[in-house]
């Protein structure tokens, strides 16, 4: 505890320095970035000790104000939690150090930068309801101040706008679900009292729980929520995405776990919820991230899939405790939370890659790049290695938290009749549709912009060595991250999902035993098979070194004189897999083929649209825009009839109450 | 004593229907500060026997700044912006008197229901009191010259003075003089308001004033 305190204390720090040295930006980048790395190795080691000590260490502060306290624990799953946010909270600001370069206003974004890891670190903690809300809501504040920092662009504050909007729609939601519990627990504020307050089963146990689903699925961005992620995402400097994507995003499944520890047993509706939530979701989510135009945008929409994949774990193993499976229970929870982890670290490498990418080449968008491996050669790898990982690849990191899914829905088809063998093989073709799209989407993603024939006219540069030095340190947490998962589920989840969840607290610890056995084999022959492969290719190299190579254009298949246009674009690689997903894209195309004999030129453009946008979330709104101007009379803006409203209403309460 | 109060308690209820049957604004800011000035002696009168220098610097200072200072004021921004009547209120000045008996009765009403400390000097000061509240909210709603609101409100606070003056035997001296500074302040922006608004836009007739709303349909 002691060392969170620290960490916070050091942060703080770093949200204050930059601002007293705002005249000088090159002390104030310094001051906030070192104390954003220092603070980030504190709270890391806080982390460890929480994740190692089992037992949930407590810090009380009371304030002088009337509600709430500054109560925090540190229980094995806010630990968890903490990992991610301060590995990528350091990685990120080293990152952003060579990013952002030293541009005036660098300071204050420093500031935001520190008081966004504080707020996100106590909201991970926070053991009292005002004071996660208050963190929750800085959290909104400070990361919209980071996304805004291209503010001079109108998309960016278009996209800033929709963020802060979501954020407030989740706020009212979440408000509703903890001053419900509060009530319910007789007015104490301590989230430790709200412990089977509202039976589960009933009808306002339901109640609290969807609108925990709206209110922190509106920041993890589940699927008709996700509006505000492919806006901001882009808009935002690419550390700050790369921590939005990793950590922030995450904050929402943190708090809808935190919820769930409050009741003793779940419904089989609330797992099926999520179940449906999260397939939805990730198929959904990649989709689009396969058809998008732009990188980071597509990476956003990766993240809503990845997402996805998080809540499909959670359902499944929320519907095993719900139906006496505690093998499918522990395989879906442990797969989810480690899923957090894995997706944390890749799509930050993600995440920073394309900033590179933007840095070197000066655009993001797909078909203006092209050819950047010749010129970014480690940056190329880097973010080829992500995709690799993201995309589930043995031995990399991905792929276990995957496969502890996998095996939970396969337990469940396997061991189960009726409805639980039903879902454990939707589950299965689920994901294994996603898994293939996702293959496809970072196929598609990597190859357009590294490899081919450079299309832009500037020739493109490699990143800076302060940048591809924490690309490096995420590439090298991926990789031990997936070759120590075998290690890591035995020891970490069954005491951190017995220890955590009431509902789990009869746990089976053998099935994540074996299944870290399982994986064990995977992992050391997918490295054995990576290793030889490294090996080879290294042989080759040298061979061909040796025997002198004749430079030619990529893929020009012998023709003498190709230019980079007569490359697979953006659309043409996606066209097929668009075609076939049509009702769910429904992309539509605009203007006309051409025809005739002596055919005139004509122009053909293809629209793509957000279905769940589109269809659920736009409509919703209207309704809410149209409802709201049916009582705009109400606003005539006479100031005698406001004084009349206010006297009216006085008086009213003063006889009504006399 | 008692005699005194009760010749004030009279006094306010006068003024109270002659600012609602008020056609010109001179007169009404004229009342409103008799008003306010004899409101200010009230603490002396209800605590004769202890007569603190504090009780004196407040009487002193809401004497002052409503029965001279805030009649100068208002006078200034009448002069500034040359209007001289309210000509169509929103309520005649007839329904006006008679809205004024009926929050005197509203008030007796209310303050025989409310849980106050009898005050020992007069039983007409608490509904006094609210009815002089309710006349500067109905003054503030009813009329539309941006000053009558102005005086709408200065009758308001008369009214919450009076009854601050049942509910505490002896009000911090900083309560008090923050109060009056915030009317002080209040009055004197407000004065300001009405002349540039008349210079904005010729009148100072609030009805026309609704065109500065946010949104128009």
């Amino acid at each position: 505890m002691i060392l969170l305190l620290l960490a916070l204390a050091l942060l703080l720090g770093g949200a204050l320095f930059p601002l007293l040295l705002v005249r000088n930006p090159k002390a104030a980048t310094a001051a906030g970035v070192a104390l954003a790395v220092a603070g980030s190795l504190a709270g890391l080691a806080s982390a460890v000790q929480g994740l190692l000590g089992g037992i949930e260490q407590k810090f009380l502060l009371p304030w002088t104000l009337p509600l709430g306290a500054v109560r925090l624990g540190l229980d094995p799953l806010s630990a968890f939690f903490l990992v991610p946010l301060f590995l990528l909270g350091g990685v990120c600001a080293l990152y952003g150090r060579g990013y952002l370069g030293l541009r005036p206003r660098d300071g204050t974004s420093w500031s935001f930068y520190n008081l966004l890891l504080v707020s996100m670190a106590v909201v991970f903690t926070a053991r009292d309801a005002v004071l996660f809300v208050m963190a929750w809501e800085l959290m909104a504040v400070t990361s919209f101040a980071l996304v805004i920092h291209e503010r001079e662009r109108d998309s960016v504050r278009h996209a800033g706008w929709l963020y802060l909007a979501a954020s407030h729609l989740g706020l009212a939601a979440l408000l509703a679900v903890f001053f419900g519990l509060s009530h319910a627990a007789g007015g104490t504020l301590d989230l430790a009292a709200f412990r089977d307050v509202v039976p589960a089963s009933g009808a306002l146990g339901g109640l609290l729980f969807l609108l925990a689903v709206l209110g922190f699925g509106a920041k993890a961005g589940f699927l008709t929520l996700h509006g505000w992620l492919p806006e901001a995402h882009p808009a935002a400097p690419s550390h700050v995405s790369a921590l939005m994507s990793g950590v922030l995003i995450k904050t929402g499944l943190y708090g809808l776990l935190r919820v769930l520890t409050f009741f003793s047993a779940w419904p089989a509706w609330w797992g099926g919820v999520l179940l449906a939530l999260g397939l939805a979701g990730c198929l959904f989510g990649i989709l689009q991230a396969l058809t998008q135009q732009d990188l980071k945008r597509s990476l956003a929409f990766s993240s809503v899939e990845n997402i996805g994949i998080i809540a499909l774990g959670l359902g499944l193993g929320m519907l095993g405790a719900a139906w006496q499976l505690p093998a499918v229970a522990a395989l879906g929870f442990a797969g989810a939370l480690l899923h957090v982890l894995n997706h944390a670290l890749c799509k930050g490498l993600l995440f920073l890659g394309a900033g590179a990418v933007l840095h070197g080449a000066g655009t993001l968008r797909l078909d203006r790049l092209g050819g950047l491996l010749k010129t970014m050669p480690q940056t190329g790898a880097l973010f080829l290695f992500a995709a690799a990982a993201i995309c589930a690849l043995p031995p990399l990191n991905g792929f276990a938290s995957e496969f502890l899914i996998y095996l939970g829905a396969f337990t469940g088809a396997c061991h189960a009749e009726g409805w639980a063998g039903a879902t454990g093989l939707i589950v299965i073709g689920g994901l294994a549709l996603t898994g293939g799209l996702t293959l496809a989407a970072f196929a598609r993603l990597t190859g357009l912009a590294f490899l081919g024939e450079r299309r832009a006219e500037h020739p493109p540069h490699e990143a800076s060595m302060a940048m591809r030095l924490p690309m490096l340190l995420l590439a090298l947490g991926c990789a031990l991250a997936g070759l120590g998962a075998p290690w890591l589920i035995p020891w970490l989840f069954p005491r951190l999902l017995a220890g955590t969840f009431p509902a789990l607290k009869t746990l089976d610890a053998a099935p994540l035993a074996g299944a870290a056995l399982g994986l064990r084999w995977v992992v050391i022959l997918a490295a054995a098979f990576a290793l030889l492969v490294l090996v080879l290719a290294l042989l080759r190299r040298a061979r061909v070194r040796a025997g002198g190579v004749a430079a030619a254009g990529t893929w020009d298949c012998g023709y003498v004189a190709p230019t980079a246009r007569m490359q697979y674009t953006a659309s043409s690689f996606s066209g097929p897999l668009a075609q076939l997903f049509q009702p769910f894209l429904r992309a539509r195309a605009e203007g006309k083929l051409p025809a005739g004999l002596f055919p005139a030129p004509v122009q053909q453009s293809t629209k793509l649209r957000d279905v769940a946008t589109d269809y659920v979330a736009v409509p919703l709104f209207r309704a809410i825009a149209w409802l709201a101007q049916q009582v705009r009379w109400l606003q005539h803006g006479r100031v005698q009839l406001y004084v009349l409203y206010i006297a009216v209403t006085l008086l009213a309460l003063l006889l009504w109450k006399l | 004593m008692e005699a005194l109060v009760h010749v004030l308690m009279v006094f306010l209820i006068l003024a109270n229907l002659r600012l609602l049957g008020g056609t010109r604004l001179n007169v009404c800011i004229v009342t409103v500060a008799a008003q306010g000035a004899v409101l200010g002696l009230l603490p002396l009168l209800l605590h004769p026997l202890s007569l603190t220098r504090h009780a004196l610097t407040i009487a002193l200072a809401a004497v002052v700044l409503k029965g001279g200072l805030f009649p100068w004021l208002l006078k200034r921004a009448l002069r500034q912006a040359g209007v001289q009547r309210e000509v169509a209120p929103y309520v005649g000045f007839t329904p006006s008197m008679f809205f004024g008996v009926l929050a005197l009765g509203l008030g007796a009403a209310l303050a025989r229901k409310l849980p106050l400390p009898a005050p020992d000097a007069s039983p007409l000061l608490v509904p006094v009191a609210l009815a002089t509240m309710l006349t500067g909210l109905f003054l503030i709603v009813a009329r539309r010259q941006a000053l009558m609101q102005v005086v709408g409100y200065l009758a308001l606070e008369n009214g919450i003075f009076a009854f601050g003056a049942v509910v505490m035997k002896e009000a911090p001296l900083l309560v008090e003089m923050g109060i009056l500074l915030d009317i002080f302040v209040a009055v004197f922006v407000m004065g300001i308001m009405v002349f540039h608004i008349s210079r904005e836009f010729d009148h100072t007739d609030t009805e026309r004033l609704s065109e500065l709303k946010d949104w128009t349909p």
